[in-house]
């Protein structure tokens, strides 16, 4: 039986703020086919976050992590001014205000983590892999999204994981521990450049070899994906390949760019970008009325 | 914006690619009833801009949906871009 | 009296054939496992046993299948599209359309009442476009992929698939399980899917009938229902749909 993605679950909240004083109370939850994020932004500032397993029912997923994110703040859904659904379950986000694509929100997420500085995203969640161009005020102005192909995605990286039964966390670490950079493995397929591994581990290769070249294969792939929509700097990678080094190393030498980081968790793009998009839809209706 | 819309596989990139900048200017949106496969609709996108976009229901099949247009041999100019005045589509293969 | 053999080298089994004027006197299949070369050598002498032959008494080998350089003794080789119409125009005249899906590639091929190759099309590279993927999902349904076949044919209840990876296809099925979903149901929107991937290179290369299923997956009576609602048409099923394209490179072997 496969496992799905694997992280934990988590949320934060500001205990110095009293969001009270706050004048704009804005949401953005996003509801991704593996994890749920809610975000709470106050006047511009991040405030709380809840980010959980995604579970059968979309609409049952966003309200989990709403619940938790406001736990412990006194905030209650009333309190909050506008809310934006995200993600691949966006339209089934019941007490959002509206619903915004997971790229447009990325990017205007990622231009708060990172900065305005930020001009190029990669994303690899857990069943997609996203390039996402945009300006210094966090408008797209160019994306390619794939969910239709699990290479260079969390779960094809999880395959390769479970096949050498090694954590995923230690994937990226493992896969450095070589004294020479292996050729890739062939195929791109994961079903298929699993079946190389498998005889490559029969030759004798240490799973660190073997890993090796897997990543090396994934940063080649995603690294196409991101010459096809151009990289500009400053470029940052979010989602949960963010933390495999083995990738994001191999990654940055084939484009020649290294990274931006960043202290926020990666995997707030998308519900952040969402509430501050809520922001900005909130401050014109109160502007128009 | 520059959108792509596709995927790649092992067989390769399959991209039909939009820029809504040169889509936005286009009145008569000709694309939508020039693809035989329905390939195109017209959305409103997350910045309010009413532009073309590739059906969801097509963007993880686009090798098979764009096939009936793309013989191997003697290949006539795809009708979609024939249509695209403004000559915002592109395809990657 | 002239002898014969073809070799399909291909990603999950090896089949030999091997002909005496024409006619099949021999015929093995065996796994390719991890060592391609040893295997194909027990096929190939696996069908030289049954024809009661020798290595020596076979003047020409013709290889085919993605390993065919593993093959033994093969003077030459010939693409799997070409050794497939071989093979299937020897015994369906009238075919026009020859659908090859194997473990790890699908194949369209429109030919012509010569026999020759007019145009093709493939799904490769991608486990979601061959037997792989029926594979991988009888795995998630703890189904012996023998059986998925047939258990599909007792589903009255069509579902979509929405996923086009075999990698998240699985994880499809495992939702759609933990949702309760008859095993049978999830077993034909498995085929109906493939099906489609099917279809849609058969539409490619334009099909017209006699329509042949030979490979593999052939052997799937779920697939072969999917397919022959998808095309709309019948789909013609010979005996030993797996050993086509080695029938086809013994064939080719006699004009060496």
């Amino acid at each position: 039986m496969p496992e799905y993605w694997r992280w934990t679950e988590q949320r934060w909240h500001d205990q110095d703020r009293d969001w009270h004083d706050g004048e704009l109370v804005t949401a953005g939850v996003d509801v991704g086919s593996v994890s749920s994020q809610a975000v709470i932004v106050v006047d511009g500032e991040l405030y709380a976050f809840a980010s959980r397993r995604t579970g059968s029912d979309s609409p049952e997923s966003a309200k989990r992590a709403m619940d938790w994110a406001l736990e412990g703040t006194g905030m209650t859904l009333d309190d909050i001014g506008f809310v934006v659904g995200t993600g691949y379950g966006r339209v089934n986000v019941p007490f959002s205000n509206k619903a915004v694509t997971e790229i447009a929100c990325h990017a205007r997420g990622a231009n708060f983590m990172y900065g305005p500085s930020v001009r190029t995203v990669l994303d690899m969640g857990g069943q997609d892999c996203k390039v996402i161009r945009c300006d210094e005020r966090g408008k797209v102005t160019a994306f390619a999204m794939n969910d239709k192909c699990a290479a260079g995605t969390g779960r094809g990286m999880e395959v390769f994981a479970d096949l050498l039964a090694v954590s995923i966390e230690e994937v990226g670490e493992l896969s450095l521990q070589v004294e020479e950079e292996p050729p890739p493995v062939s195929c791109t397929c994961v079903v298929f450049a699993k079946s190389e591994a498998t005889g490559l581990l029969r030759e004798g290769w240490p799973k660190s070899k073997v890993l090796a070249s897997y990543c090396s294969a994934m940063s080649h792939r995603v690294s196409t994906l991101l010459e096809q929509v151009g990289v500009e700097e400053d470029f940052a990678i979010t989602g949960g390949i963010a933390k495999n080094v083995g990738v994001v190393k191999r990654l940055e030498n084939e484009i020649g760019v290294k990274a931006l980081k960043t202290t926020y968790d990666t995997q707030i793009a998308g519900g952040l970008g969402a509430a501050l998009f809520a922001q900005n839809l909130l401050r014109k209706q109160r502007g128009a009325s | 914006m520059k959108a792509h819309y596709g995927y790649k596989d092992g067989a390769g990139d399959f991209f039909v690619t939009i820029d809504t900048d040169r889509c936005l200017v286009c009145e008569d949106r000709r694309c939508v009833p020039a693809c035989p496969s329905g390939v195109f609709e017209i959305i409103v996108d997350d910045y309010d801009d009413e532009v073309a976009a590739v059906v969801e229901d097509h963007r993880k099949t686009l090798k098979y949906s764009c096939a009936p247009c793309k013989p191997d041999r003697d290949r006539p100019p795809l009708p979609c871009i024939a249509a695209c005045a403004p000559g915002a589509i592109s395809h990657s293969w | 009296m002239m002898i014969t053999a073809g070799i399909d080298v291909g990603a999950k089994t090896i089949k030999a054939v091997v002909l005496r004027d024409g006619d099949i006197v021999g015929k093995a299949m065996t796994l390719a496992g991890f060592d391609a070369r040893e295997s194909a050598e027990q096929a190939f002498s696996s069908a030289l046993a049954q024809a009661g032959i020798t290595v020596d008494d076979v003047q020409h080998v013709v290889a085919t299948g993605a390993g065919r350089r593993y093959a033994p003794h093969a003077k030459g080789d010939i693409s799997e599209v070409s050794s497939a119409v071989k093979g299937v125009i020897e015994r369906h005249p009238a075919a026009r359309t020859v659908i090859d899906v194997g473990a790890e590639e699908g194949r369209a091929i429109r030919c012509n009442e010569e026999g020759n190759v007019v145009d093709f099309a493939l799904n490769e590279k991608c486990a979601a476009g061959a037997g792989a993927f029926t594979e991988a999902m009888s795995r998630a349904l703890e189904v012996a992929v023998e059986d998925l076949g047939s258990m599909s044919l007792t589903s009255t209840n069509p579902i979509p698939m929405n996923a086009q990876c075999a990698v998240f296809a699985e994880s499809e099925v495992v939702s759609l399980l933990h949702a309760r979903t008859p095993k049978q149901d999830i077993a034909r929107a498995v085929h109906d899917a493939i099906a489609s991937r099917i279809v849609s290179l058969a539409r490619k290369v334009g099909f017209a009938p006699e329509v042949v299923l030979v490979g593999g997956l052939a052997r799937n009576v779920g697939f072969v229902d999917s397919l022959q609602r998808a095309l709309g048409c019948a789909v013609v099923v010979p005996n030993d749909p797996e050993y086509f394209g080695a029938f086809g490179a013994a064939l080719a072997a006699r004009n060496v």
